[in-house]
């Protein structure tokens, strides 16, 4: 690893020098750009003394837009599941029992299965993480702050829901203005807010969260829980939707954007692959939780849907590479590298399908594989796994000319 | 590349310090070289003789974080980690990075590693201010969310020092858990100073003033002493601190026995641990003595965090509500958690610079250090070694001395701390400097982030700086301009 990150450096930094080193010397030239090259520098990327091979225009652009095809319609079937989520929410709250709450809890985890592979389209700066309005820290913040929305253990006046003073009304509108009052957004909407207030805090050793169905029926602020829940679905879905609308293929604006530079999307499609692979889900979600050892230091911790989560993100990186995707044709970018670095298209494949099963072999629930000794060993080599994945994607990046780093 | 042999692999390692070439630098001056000889273009490019003496070799420039450099010259430059890290060191570094940049929340919560926000605090992550690992920008109105900058506190003490505020300690939290009132809020109002270059070229400044106001919206008063500041940038802290600190010490010139006018002190505080001086080193006035402290700090005072290096949670005696407020735990980041941000903050590599050996760059090197203003902003430093290896005895090109200056009226905020005095600030790092706009989408320097450009920030520049400024403003209008192109190559 050391040396030939050491070597893509030295190659990089001695391109930057042949730019200039070699270049005439006019002294009149007051002012003249130096024609200098950055190499590219992802962590742990070995690929520089490889010369790089670019995919021809037309193939980058066939692969970009089978990319936003894929985009849009996994989005379109995350709002399709999350307003199924919104439609059992409030049939739940219109009036609730025991199987309405179950019914709302199996819609929001069916929704988290179509949710977690769209994570791939993050960190490029795109309609779901635009860093100006970006909706992804109102979609999915992680921790959330339970204290902020609803009792907890020690504090059962704790939250919104049981301040009947200070927000007299409970809105979708009066959450988000509430949420962005601090100036930091993030505390108290999106998917783990929902699941919050259908499973409870998890105070048990082996199973989710046990909020009583009383909750919503015998307690004194049960209209205002089920109001902030409803509310809580109606974002939701009216979040997702915006981003789904900027990659339609009828006059979505990013989507024209985003194919407008062919190359510039196929870094992008490779930057989302990266970072997820190497950054967030491999970091964040699994070495993360692994290192701190802490049985609630997991995503879904209300819900013990962390497994399923692990799953949908790394198939999401193998799905933004073969646009394996119901519904939707075309040349996805696996084709277009095979034809110009089959080996890389291997290499990658491979890993990719690697990384899937190792994550579907995990045993849920995560919390617990985290206490044991053979589940700490599966989750760490497949967060390591999950990072050697990002170098071998900065690698194939490097390979077809492009700089993507693996940083979140 | 074509054509070019393939670079061979760097020495072993162990004769660092007799080797001034270090590692991949060495490589691609080697390679640079080769791909010239015999070429056409030869004899181009050779600066002028006395120049050449002067300037290192490009490549050993360009590495201006040594081993720990990297190439990335997009948004997440100052995010990346230094090369050669193995997977546990990539771990730890990732779960640092958690650690940075999450939210924390009130306390109880489910995430028990995670909660005991405040009761009082400025912000719920180190990232919030510190974006992408990046500099903070002070607010632009009262209603501009940016939350990038803080206020330091304090009350004039009877022996002509500053005492922590009597209510507020010595950091106004402007925000608050649900049931602790905050502290105040601070309104920002400017003037506009004009000014001219020797050629008659005008500019302008703007010039900040604060006022602290308390919860009710009332003004604390004029006897209060306050320090604004803006989060500094995070990457090559490692590096920084490395370097002896006998060699910092050593380029102290306190009473200006060399007569350059400029006469660094090298700031010495009090090791929480042994009661023993040691150099301070990080924060705006060096502070603090290393990255562990640092942090620890940042998280109590700015996140109301506490840490076994700073197990006090951030209320005075007076603040009844915070002392009784929600708390995460005793502490409520653990030591080996801290130690992962801490290893995080290590290893945040330094981008490699641009456009090195490129004439206006080059030239604007020259015309920089001509002025006077390497004499502070010093061109190398070595580091001493570490135990990682990126890190380990490295020459680096930070440009500081990591000494104490005073900096004149102008900048001076009146409110000693540590070793400085109200007029002194330690010299920042340049490195980095012409990505600021890449990574954070501004270009607000200084301690409080007035200088809405690098020409504002060398023009604010006064006290030991003055002479130096003097000279930037008397450059005719093309060096100046070759000195802001260096700049925006670091």
């Amino acid at each position: 690893m050391k040396t030939s990150v050491a070597r893509l450096l030295a190659a990089g930094l001695a391109l930057s020098l042949l730019g200039v080193a070699c270049s005439d010397d006019d002294p009149a030239a007051e002012g003249d750009e130096a024609t200098t090259t950055t190499a590219a520098g992802g962590s742990g990327s070995s690929a520089g003394d490889e010369a790089a091979t670019p995919l021809d225009p037309e193939r980058a652009t066939a692969a970009a837009t089978t990319y936003a095809d894929l985009v849009f319609t996994a989005y379109d079937d995350t709002v399709t599941a999350a307003t199924e989520l919104q439609e059992a929410v409030d049939t739940f709250v219109a009036a609730p029992d025991e199987a309405g709450l179950d019914a709302a809890k199996q819609a929001w985890l069916d929704a988290r299965d179509v949710y977690g592979p769209t994570e791939v389209f993050r960190f490029y700066d795109g309609p779901i993480d635009d860093p100006e309005d970006g909706p992804e820290g109102q979609i999915n913040a992680w921790p959330m702050d339970e204290a902020y929305v609803d009792y907890v253990e020690d504090d059962p006046d704790a939250g919104i829901i049981n301040d009947a003073e200070g927000t007299p009304e409970i809105t979708a509108e009066g959450i988000v203005e509430a949420n962005e009052a601090g100036g930091e957004t993030n505390i108290s909407t999106g998917w783990h807010a929902i699941e919050f207030l259908l499973w409870g805090q998890d105070l048990s050793d082996d199973g989710p969260g046990a909020r009583p169905v009383t909750d919503y029926t015998d307690s004194p602020v049960a209209e205002r829980r089920g109001a902030y829940l409803s509310a809580l679905a109606e974002l939701l879905v009216a979040d997702l939707t915006s981003v789904r609308d900027e990659w339609d293929p009828e006059g979505g604006a990013y989507r024209e954007d985003f194919l407008a530079d062919p190359d510039q999307a196929v870094t992008n499609i490779l930057r989302g692959m990266g970072a997820l692979s190497a950054g967030e889900l491999g970091g964040e979600r699994i070495l993360v939780a692994y290192d701190t050892q802490d049985q609630e230091d997991e995503h879904s911790c209300f819900s013990d849907n962390t497994t399923a989560d692990v799953v949908g993100n790394a198939r999401g990186i193998l799905v933004a590479y073969t646009a394996d995707w119901p519904g939707v044709e075309g040349t996805s970018l696996s084709e277009v590298v095979a034809e110009v670095a089959p080996e890389l298209d291997t290499a990658l494949r491979t890993s990719l399908d690697e990384t899937v099963a190792a994550a579907e072999a995990l045993e849920p629930p995560f919390d617990q594989l985290l206490t044991d000794d053979s589940g700490r060993e599966a989750v760490r080599t497949l967060g390591e796994d999950l990072q050697a994945q990002g170098d071998v994607i900065a690698d194939l990046a490097a390979r077809l000319g492009y700089e993507i780093s693996l940083d979140i | 590349m074509t054509g070019a042999p393939p670079p061979t692999l760097p020495p072993g390692r162990g004769r660092r310090l007799s080797r001034p070439l270090l590692g991949a630098a060495a490589l691609a001056a080697a390679l640079a070289a080769l791909a010239c000889s015999g070429g056409a273009g030869g004899e181009a490019a050779g600066p002028s003789p006395t120049t050449a003496a002067r300037r290192a070799p490009a490549a050993e420039r360009a590495a201006q974080g040594g081993d720990a450099t990297v190439a990335v010259a997009g948004a997440g430059a100052y995010a990346q980690p230094v090369p050669g890290l193995d997977p546990e060191q990539r771990r730890f570094f990732a779960v640092g990075n958690n650690f940075f940049n999450d939210n924390w929340v009130t306390a109880p919560a489910s995430t028990t590693a995670r909660d005991g926000l405040g009761p009082l605090f400025n912000a719920q992550s180190c990232s919030s201010c510190h974006f992408r690992d990046g500099r903070a920008q002070p607010p632009d109105g009262p209603d501009d969310p940016e939350r990038g900058l803080l206020v330091r506190l304090g009350v004039p003490a009877a022996d002509g020092s500053v005492d922590p505020h009597p209510t507020y300690g010595e950091q106004l939290q402007d925000r608050s858990v649900d049931g602790v009132p905050a502290e105040g809020s601070i309104v920002i109002t400017t003037t506009e100073r004009p000014g001219t270059y020797a050629d008659g070229t005008p500019y302008t400044l703007r010039e900040p003033h604060y006022e602290v106001l308390d919860a009710d919206g009332r003004p604390l008063g004029d006897d209060v002493v306050i320090s604004p500041r803006v989060a500094p940038a995070m990457f090559g802290m490692g590096l920084l601190e490395g370097v002896p600190a006998g060699a910092v010490v050593a380029a102290a010139d306190p009473h200006d026995a060399d007569g350059d006018g400029i006469s660094g002190r090298a700031p010495m505080v009090v090791d929480r641990e042994t009661g023993q001086p040691v150099l301070g080193r990080f924060g705006w006035k060096a502070a603090e003595p290393t990255v562990a402290d640092q942090g620890a700090s940042a998280f109590r005072a700015d996140i109301g965090i506490t840490s076994p290096l700073r197990p006090e949670q951030p209320c005075t005696a007076a603040q009844a509500a915070c002392r009784a407020g929600p708390h995460g735990g005793d502490p409520e980041i653990e030591g080996e958690r801290l130690g992962r941000v801490t290893f995080y903050t290590r290893t945040l590599a330094v981008p490699a610079r641009r456009d090195v050996g490129a004439r206006p760059t080059d030239r604007g090197e020259d015309v920089f250090t001509d002025a006077g203003c390497a004499a502070c902003h010093t061109a190398t430093l070595e580091t001493g070694p570490a135990d990682i290896e990126a890190l380990d005895r490295q020459v680096i090109r930070p440009w500081t001395d990591l000494l104490l200056h005073d900096m004149g009226p102008g900048l001076a905020d009146g409110r000693p701390e540590g070793d400085a005095s109200g007029t002194e600030w330690r010299t920042p790092p340049l490195w980095g400097l012409g990505l600021l706009e890449t990574v954070n989408g501004h270009t607000r320097l200084l301690h409080d982030g007035r200088a809405r450009s690098v020409e504002e920030a060398i023009l604010w520049h006064g006290g030991e700086a003055r002479a130096a400024r003097v000279r930037f403003a008397a450059l005719p209008a093309a060096d100046r301009r070759a000195v802001l192109a260096f700049l925006a190559s670091l």
